[in-house]
């Protein structure tokens, strides 16, 4: 089948146009959730949920600290700066409605706090039963009251004691209090920085964005009105010296969205230009690079075709990769050329090779395809289609569209100074497996792990600032919430009832010294039966004036002092009990929202669990037993399930399966590869010959990354599958057919010339600032020389070649 | 009447600054004094009970910005200034709060510390002084130089002898009452 070239052009601009409309139509996304699994577990659902639009989310954690040592941001003067700064740029912040809570240590919310729970304390306060008002109980109490007045604390109770002689309000604040960061001159100051040796401080702000976490537009509008209230800010005391740092997973999703954009982009424009600068040295005209980019644009347009319609959504990375494919696609539209060139049809040989070849990369692709992690899949349904389009494409029409008499620049001198060298390889012959032996003697003893063990590794957010959130982390207090137990409720008010059945259990765990301590939901908004309960051990107001009389008998107090009281309490027993809405605009909503996972249709309790004190680790297995000891004796509202989640493990386990699974694929991939180079190569001596080279080049950067002190990750393992997938093609060209054919000098150029497009496609990758991207680029550039070099030296020796 | 209080003051300081002892050297002399401890007797009446309360216990200074207040009668408790923060103790049980957020709680607590300290500027931050006596029998009155303030304590009286502090009487707004007698221990 011949196609006039008219209609080669025809066809070719129609499927162009095709591909291009679907990939126009397609949803492109740079968020890291392509690194979560499709299917996980409960608990790395809730994991992945909490990243994605949990509260957690929606916190950025600001500093300002001072870089002026002269200023003495130590010094009184420094802390008092530092401390307008934060209160301005709070208070510009609060008045902005991107922000739901702005938090910097001062006591904004301390009025509408005190007020609730002053309203609230019958409802809310867990020292509430019948007994604290009888007689008995309210005597001990006002005594305790009395006691009160006569310490220094007296000052704060005295106002409110006719209302509250029971120390109702106190005994609440006692129960919620939470150890905050520390507070100079009014706001939050990191504790680190001693301002008698001239270390700087920072003043510490906590915003909550009104978008939710996954809404990078709206976390990146947020990130933008923070530093422009910044500059607002410090305006009076001056910007130069001041400095504004943002930590958080809003942030840090935002900042990796325009670093892969621009990365993909620069990396993109880099490989391109290099690989068109070395088609014009090849082909020296320019019709011709552009006939040799056909098959590439051809393949790259399927690639983002394919995955656009296969996964809905095309990632940023997965167009990253896009160059790489360039650099292979080329090399189909160079094998042609530099065979058409002469002048010649193919050999018979010539496309069963491209064919094999292009098979054994389709093998390493599918391979990555078939994982379970997103990231992964695209990018090896983009590879897989991009390549046989560009395949198909160079096979049946690029030659149509070739004009007639056709001619590249000659090759053949270059080709002979190759074949010459290529000779001369052939007597290191002895290199390559030598070389395996020692690299695997390398590998294998390399003392530290060889895997990079966490999650962590994959996240495109630079070390310094990993280490500028945990400083603000901990400059904020904000607790390391490893553990949680994890209570699924129909609604709010059954996740609170479940939480509070609970209390007894986590408290016998705590007494027991499995646990440190324990927080609740609960304890913020008990549930409106528990808050219904206490209102009904309230006294009427005849008993309880009848008992005040009795009580303060003995005491130094007269009952008729303590008629407010009785107000009070005919006024909290009309109340109905408080609920999630009627807490809006307070810290306490804050605590709350914090500890409730609403997804909608179910409402998860979060209940954090902290270490016992001289140990870092909770038992998983006593806590895990007692849970379902606990659900085995429960039935009605509180039955259902309880989840015991270490976070840590799950995010570890999460990239084990990860690792597994790549190792797994990897490997299939590989057996995959041999398989089929048997199948066509048939002669065991062919198919080593072929594999030699590729396992030596693999071994090779293993024990030079090893030998760098680099500690892999998953993608450098990728990185092997796409030397095999890659290498192989050079491999197959020297194996020189059936029939031991000496390799022709014009195919020396054609293959220097395809590992340098590859090489040129994958080299950019080395220099870029994401992991993902810079370990396939680090593993497949050298890999890709190196297979070439050693599947040179063990080329069957030539007749031509023996002296 | 401001002017008329302002040009009361004015004389007076003048007339003590006649004498042997004014502020400056009582200031001197507290601030020569160093880490303190001393046992205490306060004694509060309030308008809401019937009976005086009375609390005993130890005072305890550490230059420059610690005051500790332990009171071992009728109840254990203890409560410590320490820079900005403050911590209540009782019944097993603390409490810490900033002193920014109680401002007038840190005016009356600061009071105290900054005479033990012999700050001139802290006290006058808050209050306006005027000292009778001599250097055996001297008296420091404390009046609230601003209205927030002046809702919550009336006046609040210094006395003692020489760098020692021996007597602090608070008057509240609302009529209650504190007198606390401090005599060092050997």
């Amino acid at each position: 089948m011949k196609l006039s070239r008219p209609i080669a052009f025809t066809l070719w601009f129609a499927l162009i146009g095709a591909l291009a409309t679907v990939a126009l139509h397609a949803d492109y996304t740079a968020d890291m959730s392509v690194f979560l699994p499709r299917s996980p577990s409960a608990a790395q659902r809730l994991l992945v949920d909490q990243l994605k639009d949990g509260l957690v989310s929606r916190m950025i954690l600001v500093g300002i600290s001072d870089n002026d040592s002269d200023n003495g941001s130590g010094s009184d003067n420094g802390s008092v700066r530092l401390a307008d700064v934060s209160r301005r740029l709070a208070a510009i912040l609060r008045a902005d409605a991107r922000f739901d809570e702005i938090n910097n240590g001062e006591a904004t919310h301390l009025e509408v706090d005190r007020q609730l729970l002053f309203d609230y304390r019958y409802a809310l306060s867990p020292a509430v039963d019948a007994a604290r008002f009888s007689v008995d109980g309210l005597r001990t109490s006002l005594q305790a009251t009395i006691a009160l007045l006569a310490s220094p604390a007296g000052l704060f109770a005295k106002p409110l004691v006719t209302r509250d002689p029971t120390g109702e309000l106190l005994a609440l604040l006692a129960t919620l209090d939470h150890p905050g960061p520390r507070t100079v001159d009014g706001v939050w100051m990191s504790a680190g920085g001693d301002p008698a040796n001239g270390e700087a401080r920072t003043a510490l702000l906590l915003a909550l964005t009104a978008a939710r976490g996954g809404d990078l537009d709206g976390q990146e509008a947020a990130m933008a009105a923070i530093r422009a209230a910044f500059a607002t800010a410090c305006e009076t005391p001056g910007c130069a010296t001041l400095k504004l740092e943002m930590s958080g997973p809003g942030i840090f999703a935002v900042n990796s969205r325009a670093t892969i954009k621009s990365e993909v982009t620069r990396i993109a424009a880099i490989g391109t230009s290099l690989i068109v600068m070395l088609l014009l040295i090849v082909y020296r005209s320019a019709p011709v690079l552009l006939l040799g980019l056909v098959p590439v644009i051809t393949g790259s347009l399927a690639g983002i075709a394919a995955v656009g319609l296969g996964f809905g959504v095309v990632h940023g990375l997965t167009l990253g990769f896009g160059t790489t494919l360039l650099g292979e696609a080329v090399d189909y539209a160079i094998y042609l050329f530099v065979q058409r060139g002469r002048g010649t049809d193919a050999p018979t040989g010539f496309w069963s090779t491209i064919r094999l070849a292009m098979m054994t990369s389709a093998c390493g692709f599918l391979a990555l395809f078939a994982s379970n992690f997103p990231g992964l899949a695209q990018l090896g349904l983009y590879s897989l289609a991009g390549l046989i389009t560009a395949a198909l494409t160079t096979r049946y029409l690029l030659p149509a569209m070739l004009p007639p008499g056709f001619h590249i620049h000659d090759p053949v001198p270059l080709g002979l100074g190759l074949a010459r060298l290529a000779r001369l390889a052939t007597r290191l012959r002895w290199l390559p497996p030598a070389l395996a032996l020692i690299c695997l003697f390398i590998v294998v003893n390399r003392d530290e792990p060889m895997w990079q063990g966490e999650l962590l590794a994959l996240s495109p957010v630079p070390i310094a600032d990993q280490m500028l959130d945990q400083r603000l982390r901990r400059d904020l207090g904000a607790p390391d919430t490893r553990y949680l137990i994890v209570l699924p409720g129909a609604d709010i008010d059954a996740a609170l009832t479940r939480a509070e059945a609970l209390a007894p259990v986590l408290d016998r765990l705590q007494h027991e010294g499995r646990i440190g301590g324990w927080d609740s939901p609960a304890r913020y908004l008990p549930s409106l039966a528990t808050q219904r309960a206490r209102l009904a051990s309230l006294p009427s107001r005849a008993q309880l004036s009848q008992r005040l009389e009795t009580a303060t008998a003995d005491l130094p107090i007269a009952a008729a002092r303590l008629t407010p009281f009785l107000d009070e309490i005919e006024r909290a027993r009309a109340r109905p009990p408080l609920t999630r809405a009627a807490l809006a605009g307070t810290s306490i909503a804050l605590a709350v929202d914090a500890l409730l996972l609403d997804s909608g249709h179910e409402v998860h309790a979060l209940l954090p669990l902290t270490a016992p004190g001289d140990t870092q680790t909770i038992d998983g297995e006593a806590v895990r037993a007692a849970l379902a000891a606990w659900r085995a004796s429960t039935a009605g509202a509180q039955a259902g399930e309880a989840i015991f989640v270490d976070l840590k493990n799950e995010s570890d386990a999460l990239y084990g399966a990860y690792l597994g699974e790549v190792i797994r694929l990897t490997g299939a991939g590989i057996v995959a590869i041999i398989v089929l180079l048997s199948i066509f190569l048939r002669r065991p001596m062919r198919v080593v010959r072929v594999v030699l080279p590729l396992a030596t080049a693999i071994l090779t950067v293993l024990a030079a990354l090893s030998l760098a002190g680099m500690q892999l990750i998953l993608l450098h393992l990728v990185g092997m599958l796409l030397i095999v997938a890659v290498g192989s093609n050079y491999a197959l060209f020297f194996d020189g057919g059936e029939q031991g054919a000496a390799v022709a000098p014009h195919t020396y150029a054609s293959l220097l010339f395809a590992n340098l497009t590859t090489v040129a496609g994958y080299g950019p990758l080395i220099f870029s600032t994401v992991p993902v991207l810079q370990a396939i680029g680090i593993t497949v550039a050298p890999g890709a020389i190196l297979v070439l070099l050693f599947a040179t030296m063990l080329a069957r020796p030539q007749p031509a070649s023996k002296p | 009447m401001k002017s008329l209080s302002a040009l009361f003051f004015l004389l007076l300081s003048a007339s003590v600054a006649h004498a042997d002892w004014d502020v400056d050297q009582l200031m001197r002399a507290l601030a020569a004094n160093g880490a303190k401890r001393a046992a205490f007797t306060e004694t509060r009446y309030l308008a809401l009970l019937d009976q005086p309360l009375v609390v005993s216990g130890e005072l305890v200074y550490v230059p420059p910005d610690r005051l500790e207040r332990h009171a071992t009668q009728p109840v254990e408790e203890s409560m410590v200034l320490d820079g900005e923060r403050l911590r209540l103790t009782r019944e097993g049980k603390s409490h810490e709060l900033g002193l920014r957020d109680y401002p007038e709680v840190a005016a009356l607590i600061g009071a105290i510390r900054a005479a033990l300290a012999g700050e001139r500027a802290a006290l006058e931050r808050d209050y306006a002084l005027s000292i009778s006596g001599d250097r055996a029998r001297w008296r420091l009155n404390l009046l609230p130089n601003n209205t927030a303030l002046a809702q919550i304590v009336l006046r609040i009286d210094l006395s003692g002898s020489e760098g020692h502090i021996e007597g602090v009487d608070v008057l509240q707004a609302d009529g209650d009452r504190s007198e606390m007698r401090i005599a060092p221990r050997q």
